[in-house]
């Protein structure tokens, strides 16, 4: 006995599920799709540096909720001297004033789901 | 000494990526033609070796059998671990890939107060390889958070399960921990156990060491290298809508990570870790007990010499007319005919 | 009194043999020679058996010999051996790649509770030929040679897998706790197998499977003789019970052939299940047939090779069809069983011209033996007990205290577990079980199993044997237990000496000969003494109901 049949069925489905994110994606015609982010109109410098925000600014604005909430600091100097108020919703939002077109673009698209809106508010949102 | 080798190995694997990278800057191949190669060796690989396997045929029915026949109506059979239905069988297959049915069996022998043998249970490994690998699923299945666009539910569901406890920022994932004492502990069991150490091989300690350094770049660029996982979601989906593009800016230990997993599925066709199609087809597991009521074909049944009832006969039959056997051919009636032994 | 010798088990001390050693070697196992000392290897096959039966190289030559007489290009013909098996056997190409070495089998395996080597543990044993798959068949093998588990094929690894695949009783205990079902039995006879292609047998199968091809039967009994047996026995039945039994032999148009292995016939205490059978099927009326060329039951093909399987039970259908019989009855034999159930349809049938066996007595149909046409003794007397066909006196069975061993093959390759059981409970009243992970699916082997089972080898059948005579021991102290039941005939030969062994005072017995001790027969004596003539212990007064 060879059972044939049930061994292609069997790597079929295997492959199948392997492959699953290149059909998935190509099906769902969202390849090329990239987060396209609303930066803030009247301002160009950051806190930090693009690079550094970019991959650490889950940890800066930990450490600004442990600062305030948990010290009672408000004052964050940066890498360049220049004081801000460690505030998601007074400094953060000042500028990127647009939840959706600018933090839920790459956390949608990478799959995060941060739980700083557990207690702050979308000022545009719902 | 088998250990230390993998080791080297692994590390060797570390230190290619990370010059090939960092001082050869060759990005696209770390980045696109090792994965390439990788899954095609993988898939390919896999295929032919499964199809390598289906060649030959299962000319007998060998099931082992855990538990009572189907016999008499009023005995009860043992339907999963004996099953005599294609339904059992795919019940006892189903225990068997999901919850390991077989190593849950497992017993520790030893001879106690001298003249004791005695068989206690021992779920060590059992917890170990069930922590491993289902701890390795998650890992593989949240991963499609960088190869899938949308998002399926299940990756986004998974992750919250998985991290609900929500330590850390990122938030630390609980089967990172479990994947990685797992794999400790299998990799220390193999260690320090006189009997599997004395077994194990390159073949047994170098995909261990693989696996952790799979994981430990895996946690540092979660947790402490953190670099643009952007720029690698689009790497990742430029490679699986065959339009590869490096992104500029990915930590140099993202290519480090990506070049072991490559080696990882180079590596599985041709190594141990095929147990995972094996286990679907093994002949001892995956046919039913009912050799006695449905003929189970054999391709290659070849003849064989027989020594046919005539011939035996020929043999014995002066014997067995003396005895007052019956025999088929009466003998001839001449006396004194030389005795056959 | 003279010194014991290697194949006595006086040679052995107990306190030795309960204290292996379970380290490891210093060397690896690659570079740790075979110590073929005497008592642990068993005697070649003789060069006039392998010339009857037209295997290859027939020649005297010794374990201990430095040359063993090999052909000139031995290597070249196992490896084609192993190209022609992993064409022809899907379960070993799988066997030889997904081991993952995780040693779950290691202490399942009786020859390594009772030696220790770590060559006895099944995934060692399994390396011993996966070992040169590697080196010829895998690229990693090729190039990187022992750190992957790779070697050379020489002479010695040829010594190497004659040792080691004889230490194995295929008894598939650890296949039921392998996580990938991988069975050490296959293994074992893919070994056996190509090291047949270079004529090395052992005696203690290959005289047997010569004999059995030319006789019928294992022990070379010729037609006559078996006629002269069975008339003694009935002879003894008739001293033990009053009783005076038909012998039909070679009848045709009887309704059902029976076979037994041949070992029934000759040594005790086969034989008294021998005459169990008998009795049986005269009181209950069976219209049946004993066949001198299908003598055998037992097929020493198993422990030879698939071929030769094949030849031997190819008797049993040609025998039924020569002697127009309804179906096939089977006698108590463990590695039979296996044979009948996982082999013979498919090698030798379809068995096309018989009916689905259907016990005349109660009309019970055997839906599960509806291909193979084959029952077990123990299916079709349990069904005879459920009925109420037998006129059973358990009492009579008083003076015995009885466990029972399941045998390899019944338990691992069939599941015949409760019939056995339900016929003990129903004619003993003093049943006990073993402890339980001895019994049942994980049972274990008598340790002279697979053609194991002569006294040359007896270092490794007392090593082999002592997880179950533990066992038993530990019922015989705990309910003073003093007999053992088993359905396989050479458990019936080589309990006695793990028995006598391990627990002194028991002693062994077959199913039948229980059944028919407690059976009340019509026109019986008084049934004073047992079908062994000797006086029954507690003999109920007056409890006759002729």
């Amino acid at each position: 006995m060879h059972d044939a049949g049930k061994v292609i069925i069997g790597l079929a489905i295997f492959v199948l599920l392997i492959t699953f994110p290149i059909w998935f994606t190509l099906a769902s015609g969202k390849a090329g799709h990239r987060p396209e982010l609303e930066l803030p109109k009247n301002e160009t410098q950051c806190v930090e540096s693009k690079e550094y925000m970019k991959a650490w600014h889950m940890d800066l604005l930990n450490d600004w909720r442990d600062a305030a909430v948990r010290d009672g600091k408000r004052m964050y100097v940066a890498e360049d001297g220049k004081k801000y108020v460690m505030s998601l919703s007074l400094t953060c939002l000042k500028c990127h004033t647009n939840k959706a077109k600018f933090c839920d673009e790459c956390h949608n698209y990478v799959g995060v789901v941060p739980y700083c809106w557990d207690c702050h508010v979308d000022p545009k949102g719902d | 000494m088998n250990a230390v080798l993998s080791l080297v190995a692994v590390l060797a694997l570390v230190g290619l990526a990370v010059l090939g990278v960092e001082a050869g800057g060759l990005y696209s191949l770390f980045g696109v033609i090792v994965p390439y190669i990788a899954i095609v060796l993988f898939l390919g690989g896999l295929i032919f070796r499964v199809l390598g396997w289906a060649k030959s045929p299962v000319p007998f029915r060998i099931p082992t059998t855990c538990g009572q026949q189907k016999s008499l109506p009023w005995i009860k059979s043992s339907k999963y671990d004996n099953p005599h239905t294609g339904f059992g069988v795919l019940v006892r297959m189903a225990l068997e890939i999901l919850f390991f049915r077989s190593l849950f069996r497992n017993t520790k022998t030893q001879i106690a107060e001298g003249d004791k043998v005695t068989y206690g249970p021992t779920k060590w490994l059992w917890m170990g390889a069930i922590a491993f690998h289902y701890s390795f699923l998650v890992i593989f299945i949240r991963h499609l958070r960088f190869f899938t666009e949308p998002i399926p539910f299940f990756v986004d569901l998974l992750q919250t399960v998985d991290g609900f406890m929500q330590v850390g920022v990122p938030v630390f994932y609980m089967t990172s921990l479990i994947f990685f004492g797992a794999l400790g502990y299998l990799l220390l069991r193999r260690l320090a156990i006189p009997q599997v150490r004395y077994i194990s091989l390159v073949n047994d300690y170098f995909p261990l060491f693989l696996l952790l350094g799979i994981a430990t770049t895996g946690i540092l660029l979660r947790h402490f290298v953190k670099t643009d996982v952007v720029g690698i979601k689009e790497l990742t989906l430029g490679l699986l809508s065959f339009q590869p593009a490096i992104t500029e800016g990915i930590h140099w230990l993202f290519y480090v990570h990506l070049f072991l997993v490559c080696t990882l599925l180079a590596y599985f066709p041709f190594s141990k870790l095929m147990h995972l199609i094996g286990v679907f087809m093994s002949p001892t597991r995956n046919l039913a007990n009912n050799s006695r009521m449905v003929r189970h074909i054999n391709p290659w049944n070849a003849p064989v010499k027989v020594h046919t009832y005539e011939e035996y006969e020929d043999d014995f039959r002066d014997k067995m007319v003396a005895a007052g056997l019956p025999v088929d051919k009466q003998p001839e009636p001449k006396p004194a005919q030389a005795e056959k032994e | 009194m003279a010194e014991a010798k290697p194949d006595q088990m006086d040679y052995y001390q107990q306190e030795d043999l309960l204290k292996p050693d379970y380290h490891p070697p210093k060397t690896g196992w690659m570079d740790t020679p075979v110590d073929f000392r005497p008592g642990s290897w068993i005697y070649p096959g003789k060069p006039k058996h392998l010339e009857y039966l037209g295997l290859p190289n027939p020649r005297e030559w010794a374990v201990t010999d430095e040359d063993w007489k090999l052909p000139e290009n031995w290597k070249e013909i196992l490896l084609d051996g192993i190209q022609e098996r992993l064409d022809k056997y899907r379960t070993f190409k799988i066997f030889m790649d997904v081991c993952v070495r995780c040693g779950a089998c290691a202490d399942k395996c009786h020859f390594f509770i009772g030696g220790g080597d770590p060559k006895n543990m099944p995934v060692l044993r399994a390396e011993l030929l996966r070992s040169i798959y590697r080196k010829e068949y895998t690229l990693a093998g090729k190039l990187l040679g022992k750190m992957v588990g790779a070697r050379e094929l020489t002479i010695d690894v040829v010594k190497e897998w004659f040792y080691y695949f004889y230490q194995c009783t295929e008894c598939r205990r650890c296949s039921v706790f392998c996580p990938y079902g991988i069975d050490t039995a296959e293994i074992t006879m893919m070994g056996r197998e190509l090291l047949g292609l270079l004529g090395i047998y052992v005696n203690w199968s290959i005289e047997p499977v010569a004999n059995c091809f030319r006789t019928g039967n294992h022990l070379g009994i010729q037609p006559h003789g078996l006629k002269d047996t069975l008339e003694f026995f009935a002879e003894d039945i008739e001293e033990a019970t009053g009783v005076k039994v038909k012998i039909p032999i070679n009848k045709k148009g009887a309704e059902v052939l029976f076979v037994t292995p041949s070992g029934d016939f000759l040594a005790d205490p086969g034989t008294y299940t021998c005459m169990g059978y008998m009795t049986l099927f005269n009181e209950i009326g069976l219209d049946y047939t004993w066949s001198t060329y299908a003598s055998e039951g037992g097929n020493f093909g198993l422990f030879t090779s698939a071929d030769v399987i094949k030849s031997l039970n190819a008797k049993i259908y040609a025998e039924a069809k020569r002697l127009g019989v309804k179906w096939i009855l089977g006698g108590e034999c463990g590695h039979m069983w296996r044979v009948l159930n996982q082999y013979m349809d498919t090698m030798n049938g379809p068995a096309d011209f018989l009916e689905v066996p259907k016990s005349p007595i109660t009309g019970t149909v055997f839906e599960s033996a509806k291909s193979t046409k084959m029952v077990h003794i123990s299916e079709f007397t349990a069904d005879l007990i459920k009925h109420g066909k037998l006129k059973l006196d358990p009492s009579r069975n008083d003076h015995i205290r009885v466990t029972y061993h399941d045998s390899c093959n019944p338990a691992r390759a069939m599941g015949l577990l409760e019939e056995p059981r339900y016929i003990l409970n129903s004619v003993c009243n003093n049943f006990f079980e073993m402890p339980e992970n001895t019994i049942r699916e994980q049972t274990f082997c008598c340790g002279g199993g697979a053609g194991l089972g002569t006294d040359e080898n007896m270092e490794m059948r007392l090593r082999g044997g002592l997880p179950r005579g533990n066992a038993v021991r530990y019922v015989q102290k705990k309910y003073e237990v003093n007999q053992l039941a088993c359905v396989c005939a050479i458990d019936r030969a080589t309990l006695i000496t793990v028995c006598d062994y391990w627990a002194p005072g028991v002693t062994v017995t077959g199913i039948t000969e229980l059944v028919v001790n407690a059976m009340v027969l019509e026109g019986e004596n008084d049934r004073s003494i047992n079908l062994r003539l000797e006086p029954v212990g507690e003999q109920k007064e007056g409890s006759d109901d002729a």
